[in-house]
């Protein structure tokens, strides 16, 4: 099926195949750079990882229904995991390692406390349906996270239990909608208003939940056009999902004037909190007049990102759309927590249940541990802090790279490719010399209102030696890049990465998903006549 | 504070080369009504490592652990023992603290793991492709039905009463604000439904879960066959992922889309989450799946390596007609379940399924033995129903009282079935030893 393909790479292939040659070495490894090859390639029956009791000899109960046959699983001993892994890691760049500076993203620290204290006996190993009375600290650390988040937001309630941010989305809008079924209004607000900068989650929430989606022009200052916004407002709109500070790393600065204008038409207020990281302590988005707003917890309040996953995204509400949070309610009756699942009494119209039982408990607690090592105090110099380091990264690079926009940035500084105009190296190949010099590049390509846009994103966790050293290493590459003799060696990046550039239009043109035992299905394998 | 490294000099250094006075100059577009003119009150200010965890070990006190008291309780979370191995693996700062591999080159870690993950997915369920992940097996059910929709172009899902009934609220409330319908079926305690007199031609899927929410293990070839027939899916629900060690696999029953929990593998109870949710399908509805793919290709050098691909369908590209809003995954709880699989592999995969229903039928053995209980199944995994002789919810209270987890009354989760008030579900994993066993014997004997 995908003959082209040469799997013959790592150590379980040949030592002489393309790989070494390309390397120069016997083993196709370079020093630290070890080539590892997949799990079903290492396996042997007879090995084996754990250690299992042998079970009691009883008369199964399955139903005659007894799985025959090999699953296909390898066999490997502990000692070729941890080594496997072991070496799969070093392959990753990570935060742990350097400044990650992936703009909407917020790679900052990951502290080990909240790895710590996820794992505390008494948290990390409750059921979640234990009787409601052996589990009062658990509720009371959910509720001591949902003041946190309600007051820093100022903002009456909060739906604890969305997965993600994207799924915080699907949480508020579908708030929005039950409000508007409420009013007898659903059925003719149909229009769902998105700047041209939103993240693509925002048009595809709406869409999902049946809204037409318009988007709404960016002014030449990359905020949202108000009056474009204006125009686009009436009867028939049911909210704006918008993010601030925006896209562009840039707050809106008449958002009190949108938020005005959309409540004055009918309509609610989703606000985007991917980068609420920039105002945290120094702007409470109910101030604002949103209705409702996803919050990060993996961005903002870093609990880890885990190599996409998992996330949180709680969901603040105003007094409007409070009684359509989701099941469960965690209710306080005197010094006891009671809580709410589907179907209970309750003062409102809950949407109905987003998730199995309460929500990522591991990423609140991890949230909640954070916030109490930075305190009100810290967590408002964090924000200042991240929003300096954006800005003292925009000042030092303005005269070399094209900002996007002019004036102060928040929390990240959007370029575009101005700077790389006919030098013959685009954004991605610029990113991609950033990965030879030992950084992961920023986001590229996005916001889709510059051209060829690149958002740096630097958090507050970067020293300013090693922002200084990022700085020299961003000028020196874009002096590189305009001086011309040096195309083929952007083209070319990365060089020194464990792999070059990788093929992405054969991998979706012939996708192969998943490992098999031979390059050739057998006959009749219905992976091949699928395909076919 | 310890997680900020600018000092009061380098902020003035910085300010002095951006050419602001304060960082209040920054943030002069914030408009001055919005503007906090102190501190947030309410909040206490920053606190040193030993006080915090010390804060977390108060909480931690006010809850009755489960590893310290005999446990039965599972319902869609099932308490295994992960090895040490995992946990070690999963904090790895490489791991941990890497985003979204959207630069492959240096997150190959990652996208080989995830590679890997998928094709044990494919493997254990019986299918031929899998994502790299969901939020959990709720949500990933609710995606598996919109899924049926697009594939079949209709509109109405019938969900089986042997579900879970998180997952089918997660359904219900998905049908609700994305517009489609879901037929749900009364609970199937027994474990006798036939849903096939119910497909009809609008029908998208059938969501249909194995071992069910009461535990009985069912055959659903001839269900799948009806499906088929009728032009519908069948969506096959495995909230104890384990079960697939030792039960015929859905793929093997003509399943079109399998979702399981992967909590079970690799991945602790953590008070419901995150977990981490399977989702694989057959290779013809690839293109219409939701959620992230790694797929295999090579690099400049003609290296195998691996890439995030068919992102055509994603939401990041195709915004408003994305096949789903969803931009992460589960990425470490799959990374946990991975390593853990492959320390198992096929030999200790298999044996630590035969230990959990060995473990299930000794519990089963010993319950009924309680005059009053009666086994409601006839067949089970890990997890199976008992009827008692009064209601199930002060029996699970009194139970507790006596630090006993003594199983899930169904009633919580069913609430207003008379049906379901008398119901007890127990589970037995591996974990499970005599000296759990005989106090929850003993305390049901005091406590009918």
């Amino acid at each position: 099926m995908v003959q082209s393909l040469d799997r013959s790479q790592g150590r379980a292939g040949s030592p002489a195949g393309s790989a070494s040659a390309a390397s120069g070495t016997f083993t196709g490894n370079r020093a630290l750079q070890i080539e590892e090859p997949l799990i079903f390639e290492m396996g042997q029956p007879g090995r084996c990882g754990v250690d299992l009791p042998e079970p009691s000899k009883v008369k199964d109960r399955l139903n005659g229904l007894r799985r025959k046959g090999e699953i296909g699983l390898p066999g490997l001993s502990e000692p070729q995991v941890v080594q496997h892994y072991t070496r799969l890691s070093q392959k990753n760049y990570a935060i742990d390692m350097g400044v990650y500076p992936l703009g909407s993203c917020t790679m900052k620290h990951n502290p080990r406390i909240n790895e710590k204290v996820a794992r505390l006996t008494g948290i990390g190993d409750l059921h979640p349906l234990q009787p409601v009375s052996t589990v009062q600290g658990a509720l009371e650390l959910i509720d001591t996270l949902a003041h946190w988040l309600k007051t820093l937001t100022g903002m009456p309630a909060v739906a604890m239990s969305p997965a993600a941010g994207a799924h915080g989305e699907m949480c508020g809008m579908m708030a929005i909608a039950a409000a508007l079924d409420a009013k007898g209004e659903r059925a003719k607000r149909r229009i769902v208003l998105a700047p041209e900068s939103a993240h693509g989650t925002n048009p595809a929430t709406a869409a999902a939940l049946g809204f037409t989606v318009k988007p709404i022009p960016a002014n030449e200052r990359g905020r949202v056009d108000l009056a474009a916004l204006k125009a686009a407002l009436g009867p028939e709109v049911a909210a704006i999902m918008l993010t601030n500070p925006n896209t562009c790393g840039l707050f809106e600065s008449e958002i009190v004037e949108i938020s005005k204008a959309v409540h004055e038409a009918g309509a609610y207020f989703y606000c985007d909190g991917a980068n609420f990281n920039a105002i945290v302590g120094r702007v409470r988005p109910g101030d604002l007049g949103v209705d409702c707003m996803h919050i990060n917890l993996h961005k903002t309040f870093s609990t880890p990102h885990g190599g996409g996953g998992p996330g949180a995204g709680p969901v603040v509400l105003s007094a409007a759309l409070a009684p359509y949070a989701p099941y469960p309610w965690i209710v306080k009756q005197g010094d006891v927590f009671a809580v709410k699942e589907d179907g209970a009494k309750v003062d409102g119209a809950p949407v109905g249940r987003l998730k199995a039982f309460y929500g990522q408990m591991g990423m609140f607690t991890r949230a909640l541990a954070y916030m109490m090592s930075h305190g009100a105090d810290g967590l408002k110099q964090a924000a200042e802090d991240a929003v300096l380091s954006a800005n003292y990264i925009m000042a030092s690079l303005k005269d070399t790279m094209t900002p996007g926009f002019e004036g102060p940035c928040m929390h990240e500084a959007l370029f575009d490719d101005g700077f790389l105009k006919d030098t013959g190296v685009s954004t991605l190949d610029f990113a991609k010399a950033m990965i030879d010099e030992g950084y992961h590049p920023m986001t590229m390509y996005f916001p889709l209102v510059v051209h060829g846009a690149m958002l740096i994103e630097p958090t507050e966790s970067q020293a300013k030696e090693d922002l200084d050293l990022f700085i020299a290493a961003m000028r020196s590459l874009a002096e590189r890049a305009r001086s011309g003799g040096a195309v083929e060696d952007f083209k070319a990046a990365p060089r020194f990465a464990p792999r070059r550039r990788l093929d992405e239009t054969l991998a979706a043109r012939k996708p192969v998903l998943r490992w098999r035992p031979s390059n050739n299905p057998p006959e009749g394998d219905p992976m091949q006549q699928a395909a076919e | 504070m310890r997680y900020l490294p600018l000092t009061e000099s380098d902020r003035r250094e910085m300010l002095g080369v951006i050419g602001a006075k304060s960082v209040d100059e920054l943030f002069r577009d914030v408009p001055a009504s919005a503007r906090l003119p102190a501190k947030i009150g309410g909040l206490p200010d920053h606190q040193g490592e030993l006080e915090v965890e010390r804060a977390f070990q108060a909480l931690a006190a006010k809850n009755l652990s489960p590893s310290e008291v005999p446990f039965f309780i599972g319902a869609g979370a099932y308490r295994h023992h992960v090895p040490s191995t995992v946990d070690y693996m999963i904090q790895r700062g490489e791991f941990l603290t890497s985003y979204t591999p959207y630069q492959p080159e240096i997150t190959q870690g990652t996208l080989q793991y995830l590679f890997e993950f998928q094709t044990q997915v494919t493997l254990l369920t019986g299918m031929e492709v899998a994502n790299a992940s969901m939020y959990d097996g709720s949500t990933g059910a609710a995606e598996a039905v919109l899924m049926a929709n697009r594939v079949t172009r209709r509109h109405k899902a019938l969900i089986s009463g042997g579900l879970h009934p998180h997952y089918r609220g997660v359904i219900q409330t998905t049908a609700r604000w994305e517009g489609f319908k879901a037929v749900v079926s009364r609970p199937d305690i027994e474990g006798l439904e036939d849903l096939i007199a119910n497909i009809d031609k609008e029908t998208s899927c059938v969501v249909v879960q194995n071992p069910s929410f009461f535990g009985h293990v069912r055959d659903f070839s001839k269900l799948a066959d009806a499906c088929h027939a009728a032009g519908a899916l069948l969506i096959v629900v495995v909230t104890e992922v384990v079960s697939l060690g030792l039960i015929k696999p859905p793929g093997e029953m003509g399943a079109d889309i399998v979702v399981c929990e992967g909590q079970s593998i690799g991945n602790g109870l953590g008070f419901g989450g995150p977990y981490v949710g399977l989702f694989a399908t057959r290779e013809k509805y690839m293109r219409q799946m939701p959620g992230r793919l790694v797929g295999e290709t090579v690099d400049a050098d003609g290296k195998r390596g691996f890439v995030l691909t068919l992102s055509t369908r994603e939401q990041h590209i195709r915004r408003e007609k994305a096949t789903s809003n969803i931009c992460t995954n589960a990425g470490l709880c799959a990374l946990a379940f991975t390593v853990h699989l492959t320390l198992l592999g096929e030999a200790g995969f298999k044996r630590l399924a035969e230990l959990n229903h060995a473990k299930a039928s000794e519990l089963a053995d010993r319950v009924t033995s309680v005059p009053g209980v009666q086994l409601v199944n006839e067949s089970f995994f890990n997890e199976f129903t008992v009827r008692l002789p009064k209601p199930a919810g002060p029996v699970v209270e009194a139970l507790a009282a006596k630090r006993i987890l003594g199983g899930v009354p169904v009633s919580r989760l069913v609430p207003g079935d008379p049906a379901a008030a008398n119901l007890l579900l127990l589970a037995a994993t591996e974990t499970a030893t005599e000296h759990g066993m005989a106090p929850l014997v003993a305390g049901l004997k005091e406590v009918l």
